[in-house]
């Protein structure tokens, strides 16, 4: 489905190409400041107006990360992309490599403009090698073209992008893990501070974000940050990228403005598989708390409504459960992902995820115990917060929401040592 | 020693990142010679090492950390499942069951005639079009059914390829 700041190529037969991305105002953006010069403050401040926040699932604001990157730092610096998708039900920015990968060429184009950086990197998630093929052909394309390398469309600007292929672990989603991965080590988070933009990638000042973010840029330098604003809502300008996956007739990526009723992207992914009724909803990938279906029909898709309603709009990934779902399977296979995918640096998460997961399996086989689930929030406790990434608090924060919608499920499972469904 | 094909892909890649920074391209230098020799051993890891001047460790550490490098052969052709949430609502353990009765051989196993192994995985990054697997790490294959499964592997069996997007959707 099409939308006006990111999926505006869908309508071509080849969506990818640049000789198609230019029919939409492509890289217009990029050359406006670079012909008029425009200062860097300027662009920042635009950014800021769009109230344009990270797309990756952290939600912070964009013109501010931008300013943290030192000014005067005489030296290499760097910009990185984190198309590091593997948080379970995600995957819209596999769509913007596949599809519009021009558009993530031209923000981060911008954005090395405005932090004085020369060298760029995207970093893939393993398992698309073919979009990261096309993203590979996407900057050549670029380079040949003029829009990456030196001298861009004729002024002294410098800049080139390269991709860095990851290679199966979930953990590199985390952005310190992740300039570890393409320094060719393990993939473990750094403790912050430093925070990268003073210590980053090779020790150099590094600005990380979202490919989704980086995508929404030329739109913003091209139509105005108040435009984008105004596509959204205050504090979550813009449209969003929302991955619809599970029991849903027309699972896909949605373009939609922030503040769409879920009801409305319900209807979109058209509506909950024949017949059956909607139970539950992860609103922002797997690691954002689940919500009753009641809950998610009378909530609006934006950061501060889904957090009223108790979770995260996180990635943008919803996750449709029917009412054929056992949450207690659905809870131990999440429970697995994250025991498998801890790094295993910090102690409450590589012993708390492997724990967390037994003993949920042990509900699910039929050998729970009443005091499995007092056990289960004590273990959240000990987990959330007291890790150096977020990779602890996204194991409890599931098992959390569980047990607060859904504790008489596992209460059933536990008596009757059966599904309650 | 690696092939002088391995080496070429190396230096190619070498040239994305400082010259005082070859250890970034281990991860792409270990996943063209599994893509040469259809999996890791230890003597590949040792020449991975010693052509980007790395101690051998380290790169022993990358290739363990990352799940989709194989320390061991995993068949011609290596079928990856996802099995993650969306996938497992989409019916992903009954593809995985489906796959294994077809080839007769379970999860980590590879087929007595070596064509065929049979691996799990943790997100795709495609759940929209679950369930999912990937042909040799390199062909996600879309939207999973038993007639889809039946179609690739007949042609894998045959001696085909796929064809980058052959099994994808739009």
């Amino acid at each position: 489905m099409s939308g006006p700041v990111i999926f505006n190529t869908l309508q071509f037969d080849q969506p990818w190409t640049l000789e198609n991305y230019l029919k939409v105002g492509g890289y217009q953006a990029l050359r406006k400041i670079l012909a008029e010069k425009t200062p860097p403050e300027a662009i920042i401040a635009e950014v800021k107006t769009s109230a344009l926040r990270g797309r990756g699932g952290a939600g912070f604001p964009t013109g501010l990360k931008w300013s943290f990157m030192p000014r005067n730092y005489q030296g290499d610096k760097y910009i990185v992309c984190n198309t590091d998708e593997g948080e379970p039900g995600t995957c819209k920015d596999w769509y913007i490599l596949r599809f519009n990968p021009h558009a993530l060429i031209e923000g981060m184009a911008i954005a090395a403009y405005t932090m004085s950086v020369k060298t760029g990197y995207n970093y893939v998630h393993g398992e698309i090698f073919e979009a990261y093929e096309r993203m590979e052909a996407a900057c050549e394309e670029a380079r040949a073209a003029g829009y990456l390398g030196k001298g861009i469309l004729g002024s002294d600007f410098e800049f080139d992008l390269h991709n860095h292929l990851g290679y199966g672990a979930y953990v590199c989603g985390e952005e310190t893990a992740l300039l570890e991965s393409i320094e060719g080590k393990k993939g473990q988070p750094r403790f912050k501070p430093p925070f990268p933009a003073s210590f980053g990638l090779y020790g150099k000042p590094t600005t990380i974000n979202n490919t989704e973010t980086f995508a929404s840029i030329p739109y913003i330098i091209r139509e105005s940050g108040q435009k984008f604003l105004e596509l959204g809502k205050p504090n979550s300008g813009g449209t969003k990228l929302f991955s619809v996956s599970g029991h849903v007739n027309n699972p896909g990526n949605f373009e939609l403005p922030m503040g769409t009723p879920f009801a409305k992207l319900l209807e979109l992914a058209g509506g909950v598989r024949h017949g059956h009724k909607l139970k539950a909803v992860i609103p922002g990938g797997s690691s954002m708390p689940v919500l009753p279906g009641e809950i998610m029909m009378e909530t609006d898709m934006d950061y501060d409504s889904i957090q009223k309603a108790g979770s995260y709009l996180g990635s943008g990934a919803v996750i449709v459960m029917d009412d054929t779902v056992c949450m207690v399977k659905a809870l131990e296979r999440l429970s697995y992902f994250y025991f498998e995918e801890s790094c295993g640096q910090c102690t409450p998460c590589r012993e708390g995820t492997g724990w967390l997961y037994r003993i949920v399996h042990r509900i699910e086989q039929g050998e729970g115990r009443p005091e499995d689930l007092d056990l289960l929030l004590s273990l959240c406790d000990n987990i959330a917060g007291r890790t150096i990434c977020a990779l602890g608090d996204a194991a409890a924060w599931p098992v959390q929401g569980m047990l607060k919608h859904y504790r008489h499920e596992f209460e059933y499972h536990i008596e009757h040592k059966r599904c309650l469904v | 020693m690696l092939s002088e094909q391995v080496q070429a892909k190396i230096e190619h890649e070498l040239k994305k990142y400082p010259a005082d920074q070859k250890q970034s391209a281990v991860m792409a230098a270990l996943r063209f010679v599994q893509d040469e020799k259809g999996w890791i051993s230890s003597d590949d890891m040792a020449d991975v090492a010693i052509y980007l001047g790395m101690p051998k460790m380290a790169v022993y550490e990358v290739a363990t950390f990352y799940h989709m490098y194989k320390l061991q052969p995993m068949g011609q052709h290596t079928l990856t499942v996802c099995t993650n949430l969306s996938c497992q609502l989409m019916g992903s353990n009954e593809t995985l069951d489906y796959i294994k009765s077809k080839l007769g051989i379970g999860l980590n196993e590879v087929t007595a005639d070596g064509k065929f192994g049979l691996r799990e995985a943790e997100c795709m990054g495609a759940c929209i079009d679950a369930p999912l697997m990937t042909v040799n790490n390199r062909r996600l294959c879309a939207r999973l059914t038993p007639e889809k499964i039946d179609r690739i592997l007949t042609k894998l069996s045959a001696g085909g390829e796929l064809a980058s997007g052959e099994e994808n959707v739009r």
